[in-house]
């Protein structure tokens, strides 16, 4: 009889290590020019190389080294001025070269971080390694044969390795989140799981706490989204929390994951675990990295989540809680940016993030659409809130508005002007209509007289019918306060 | 007649009309089909190609058309070239029935310069032997003693041409598979600096060491086929790119002033006593030219040969690691997918061929790399460091291409033996310089002897220079061979 | 001194995909054997500090730009195939956990 999970932990602790491998955004392969789109036909994106016939040679794709760089740089890791590709051997059909090219002794980057967030609490999870390789093909098990299908072999990837240092499966689920979020916000990968274009492997153990030395670990394969990873994560913690428990020892295996029935089972070891034979790979020279091409990177590198997170509270002081949900995304970000810089006033982003975070969202999710997509510019977004905060129109008028462009794509001073529904904000006017709105209703101010303060609402909404909403709010009620006594 | 005619002289001829490339065609194949069979040099005739080549030269010349530079000479590849629809087997069982969808680099080159490319040549299986009797598909003999090997592993390529079934073939070299049997068969060898010629289309042996080369009979000739194939080639990373010279261009400059080395280290090998003559006899005149001789030093000379089948085999056994029958080439039957691997390759390799695998298998197995293939790297450092020291005084290094002249077939059975006859070619492929074997005499029975020369990287054209002295001094002239006619 | 016993050659074979026959085994296990003997002169020479040499004459990595090319059509690039099924190659299957 083993004790719960939980008190297991009091004494146990679950040590992870992810190995993530992400497709690169290229358009052709990794050292062969055959495209990389994906979802076509089989065998359709082959070439010599790619089918490993004899004689061929591979040459490096420029635009995946560049997108590996910077994902290196954002990561904070030192990078190789020289570094090699290395040969992987392995027999599979999916593997046509009987070779993966890969880097093992000096790969391109090093010694990087991740920064999460979990539980509110900053977390720095260091890297180990990220470096370059190609994809292999695809293998579909039917029934007593496998059908092979080659066009996703020689698809860069970059393979990221995190240090055993994530404790818990929802770490491991939200460093992939943030790796997921960063390749994507540096448009070095559109990361879609669903299309294998991010893939992950977690290597888990458990120890004593307070035990310097890591235990067996296990590694699960198919982990192919972020629930999955925090159940197959959480099911192999407790999986290998009751062995121990019961004085039993954790077999070094490799477990695949089977979401349906919501546990693992090993894939029998592979004979003698696998000796991949790694040597450097004769035939591509050293990869040089020099200045002049980190200077490009560092030149085109965008500004990232967390350097934005900090400057959306401090330049324009959003909440904690604002600034996160538009780093969540570099496209929100973008918008953002776009629609402050469109935007002459200064301390408009918190004016400028409301109305994105309410409004805009809430018309893109009805639609069914993201932000890439919205109908509404930047500049336009702005433009609205101009009107809006220089009191030209209500808000309440703003979002009738907002409604009206996001539909036509017409400017809003254009259809401010069109209805004609510029905010009063004269003060002899509206004292004018503030008077003839009283006196026309005596039985009510002497209701509010007499101390009945919902009343007064009756009146602002009295003075909003007459002049068609357009009533600067805060001028109505100051000039009715005065009319009415208090 | 016009099989012995030179590269020049044919391609001079068609250009002027003095023969049509039909006729030279039909000629080439009449030669191949009666000396063939027992010299066994080609394992495939691209008939139609052959003869569509003709047509389009025909086609140019008489409507006044530019020609190129080897319009209308017959050129033959050995097997492990690329050659878009003619079937590519390197020797191998494993690529039987094997169609290639595009060409190699070279083969594209050739085509481009006119070359009429007759068709593919016999080798060691994979470019893997020195006698060409590890070929898996037929025998090819020394035209020179049909009882003799021709060397190898580029053996078809260097009899056709001693016999003349073409005017020059290209071969391959990894540990001197070009130098080796033109040396044995009284032809022109040249392995350039590693990186002069594109790898693109040629099928891997060891990636850091073969080149492709022309195999001729004049020193002429090779020049002219090196300038067609030679240049940097975007296909492949290990090209250089370094500026093409004129590789025809003061090829009679001469020896005088120039400064040969001697190392100490191959002349205190055992060679055969009419070898060791003939090259005495190439040093005296090469002397008597002008050239002064010194004696160098290569120290680590005795380390090439392990540091080479440490390195090659490696190589190899990752190169080879491709051929499982799934997309090309033959399959064997099998339960499951281990088994299909295992039958297709134990059936499909030859025993030299497994032999190399298992070797190099072994020693990149994890915890062995070091001092094997890492120890084999540093060693071949130091070899280089002789060569760079060694030129610092001389201008070009001659020795014997071989120890002995061709040997019987069934002569070397003992791998190790057959291992130890490359022992003067190697060093040159591990330090990536260009090599030329040149006729320069005949043994007491009658069989070539060829001089080796070593020159600095992309110095081809001191080779061919100093090379075309021998020639012209100690070289066997007019002399043809006389096995198989 | 190497000398293969049976088991590590069996090994390798393992490693290398060759199925060779009994008498391939210990001709084999005897002729690596030996030559892996020769190979002692190497661990013999001192190579401290020496860089491993990758390429003879020393390169540096040349790149491709990222422009896609058509590649070959299907019939081409699968014309070597033994065994298809439609335009998907096929192979016996692994025996699920007993990876070959």
């Amino acid at each position: 009889m083993t004790r719960p999970v939980t008190a297991l932990l009091e004494e146990w602790e679950p040590v992870i290590g992810l190995e993530v491998h992400v497709q690169l955004a290229t358009k052709s392969k990794a050292f062969s020019p055959s495209a990389t789109t994906f979802g076509e036909p089989p065998n359709s994106l082959t070439d010599p190389l790619v089918l490993g016939l004899p004689g061929t040679l591979p040459v490096f794709n420029r635009a995946a080294l560049e997108l590996a760089l910077r994902l290196g740089v954002a990561t904070s890791s030192q990078i190789r001025a020289r570094s090699r590709f290395a040969r992987k051997h392995y027999f599979y059909p999916d593997l046509p070269k009987g070779y993966q090219i890969s880097q093992y002794d000096e790969p391109l980057c090093e010694h990087g971080h991740l920064d999460l967030i979990v539980g509110g609490v900053l977390k720095r999870v260091k890297l180990t390694r990220i470096h370059l390789e190609e994809d292999a093909g695809k293998n579909t098990h039917v029934g007593a044969v496998s059908h092979v299908d080659l066009n996703r072999a020689g698809i860069p990837l970059v393979e990221v390795v995190s240090e055993p240092m994530l404790t818990s499966a929802e770490e491991a689920a939200e460093f992939m989140r943030s790796l997921h979020r960063l390749v994507r916000w540096l448009e070095i990968s559109e990361a879609d799981m669903e299309k294998g274009q991010l893939r992950c492997d977690a290597n888990v153990s458990v120890r004593l706490r307070g035990e310097d030395r890591l235990g067996t670990r296990t590694e699960l394969k198919n982990i192919n989204s972020f629930r999955f990873v925090q159940n197959a994560v959480d099911h192999e913690i407790a999986r290998q929390l009751r062995i121990v428990d019961s004085g039993g020892r954790i077999e070094r295996e490799t477990r695949l994951w089977d979401a349906d029935a919501g546990q693992s089972a090993p894939m029998r070891s592979k004979e003698e675990a696998n000796d991949y034979r790694y040597f450097p790979d004769p035939d591509l020279p050293p990869l040089v990295v020099d200045a002049e091409l980190m200077a490009g990177i560092l030149r085109t590198l965008p500004e990232l989540p967390g350097a934005r997170f900090e400057r959306y509270q401090k330049e324009h002081g959003l909440s904690p809680d604002d600034a996160r949900t538009l780093v969540s995304d570099r496209a929100l970000a973008d918008y953002f940016d776009a629609a402050c810089t469109a935007h002459p006033g200064e301390r408009s982003g918190r004016m400028i993030a409301n109305w994105m975070l309410t409004e805009l969202l809430g018309a893109l999710n009805a639609d069914g659409k993201d932000i890439a997509q919205s109908p509404m510019p930047a500049a336009m977004l702005s433009a609205l809130v101009v009107l809006v905060e220089s009191g030209t129109i209500s808000g309440k008028i703003g979002k009738e508005i907002f409604t009206e462009s996001y539909a036509s794509g017409e400017a809003p001073l254009a259809i401010v002007e069109r209805r004609g529904v510029q905010q009063i904000s004269d003060e002899a006017a509206l004292w004018e209509v503030v008077d003839r709105v009283v006196k026309a209703n005596p039985k009510q101010a002497e209701g509010y007289a007499s101390g009945k303060d919902g009343l007064f609402g009756f009146f602002v909404g009295a003075v909003m019918k007459e002049t068609q909403g357009r009533a600067n709010p805060i001028i109505t009620s100051d000039l009715l306060h005065k009319r009415l006594g208090r | 007649m016009s099989e012995f005619w030179t590269v020049a002289e044919t391609a001079r001829r068609v250009a002027a009309g003095e023969i049509t490339a039909y006729r030279l065609v039909e000629n080439v194949l009449t030669r191949i089909r009666n000396v063939d069979r027992e010299l066994g040099a080609f394992l495939e005739l691209d008939l139609d190609g052959a003869r569509n080549a003709a047509s389009e030269i025909e086609r140019r010349r008489t409507s006044g058309e530019p020609l190129g530079s080897l319009a209308g000479v017959p050129i033959a590849l050995k097997d492990n070239l690329v050659t878009k629809g003619v079937a590519t087997t390197a020797g191998s069982k494993i690529l039987k029935g094997w169609i290639p969808p595009y060409d190699a680099t070279v083969v594209e080159k050739l085509r481009a310069a006119g070359a009429i490319l007759v068709g593919k040549t016999n080798l060691d299986e994979f470019g893997m032997g020195s006698s060409t009797e590890r070929s898996s598909y037929r025998k090819t003999r020394n035209p020179w003693d049909a009882s003799r090997v021709p060397g190898g592993s580029s053996g078809g390529s260097a009899a056709a041409v001693a016999a003349g079934l073409c005017a020059a073939s290209l071969g391959t070299d990894t540990g001197g598979s070009i130098r080796q049997p033109a040396a044995f068969t009284g032809v022109v060898g040249l392995k350039p600096t590693y990186g002069r010629v594109s790898r693109w289309g040629v099928v891997a042996f060891a990636s850091s060491l073969d080149q492709v080369g022309p195999i001729t009979r004049t020193i002429a000739d090779a020049a002219l086929v090196l300038q067609a194939i030679a240049g940097h080639d975007p296909r492949d990373a290990t090209s250089l790119n370094a500026p093409v010279p004129s590789y025809s261009e003061g090829l009679d400059r001469g020896v005088a002033g120039m400064t040969i080395g001697l190392p100490s280290e191959y002349f205190n090998h055992t060679i055969d006593a009419d070898v060791r003559a003939a090259i005495e006899r190439t040093m005296a005149a090469l002397k008597d030219k002008g050239a002064k001789l010194v004696e160098v030093s290569l120290p680590h000379a005795e380390l090439a040969l392990p540091a080479y089948y440490i390195i090659a085999p490696a190589e190899a056994s990752s190169n080879l690691a491709r051929y499982d029958g799934v997309r090309y080439g033959k399959r064997a039957e099998a339960q499951d997918l281990l088994d299909l691997y295992r039958k297709t390759r134990g059936a499909g390799f030859g025993p030299e061929v497994k032999r190399r695998i298992m070797l190099g298998t072994y020693t990149l197995r994890s915890g062995y790399y070091d001092a094997y293939y890492k120890k084999a790297q540093q060693v071949r450092a130091l070899i280089k460091r002789d060569f760079d020291e060694a030129f610092a005084t001389v201008d070009v290094i001659l020795t014997p291409t071989t120890p002995t002249a061709a040997f019987r077939f069934g002569a070397k059975v003992d791998p190790l033996d057959m291992y130890l006859a490359d022992v003067f070619t190697l060093s040159c492929n591990l330090a990536g310089l260009p090599g030329l074997s040149v006729p320069c005499g005949l043994t007491a029975e009658g069989l070539p002897v060829g001089a080796q020369l070593l020159g600095r990287p992309l110095d081809e054209a001191t080779l061919l220079r100093v090379g075309a002295v021998i020639e012209a001094t100690v070289g066997l002239g007019e002399r043809r061979p006389g096995g198989i006619t | 001194m190497p000398t293969l016993t049976r088991k590590e050659v069996d090994e390798i074979a393992l490693l290398a995909r060759l199925h060779l026959e009994p008498e391939e085994l210990e001709r084999l296990r005897t002729e690596l054997g030996t030559i892996l003997d020769y190979f002692v002169t190497l661990a013999l020479v001192d190579t401290t500090g020496v860089p491993p040499m990758t390429h003879a004459v020393p390169m540096e990595m040349v790149l491709r730009p990222d422009e896609p090319q058509p590649s070959l059509p299907v019939d081409v690039a699968l014309k070597g195939v033994a065994k298809r099924d439609g335009d998907l190659i096929v192979v016996p299957a692994i025996i699920p956990g007993n990876d070959p």
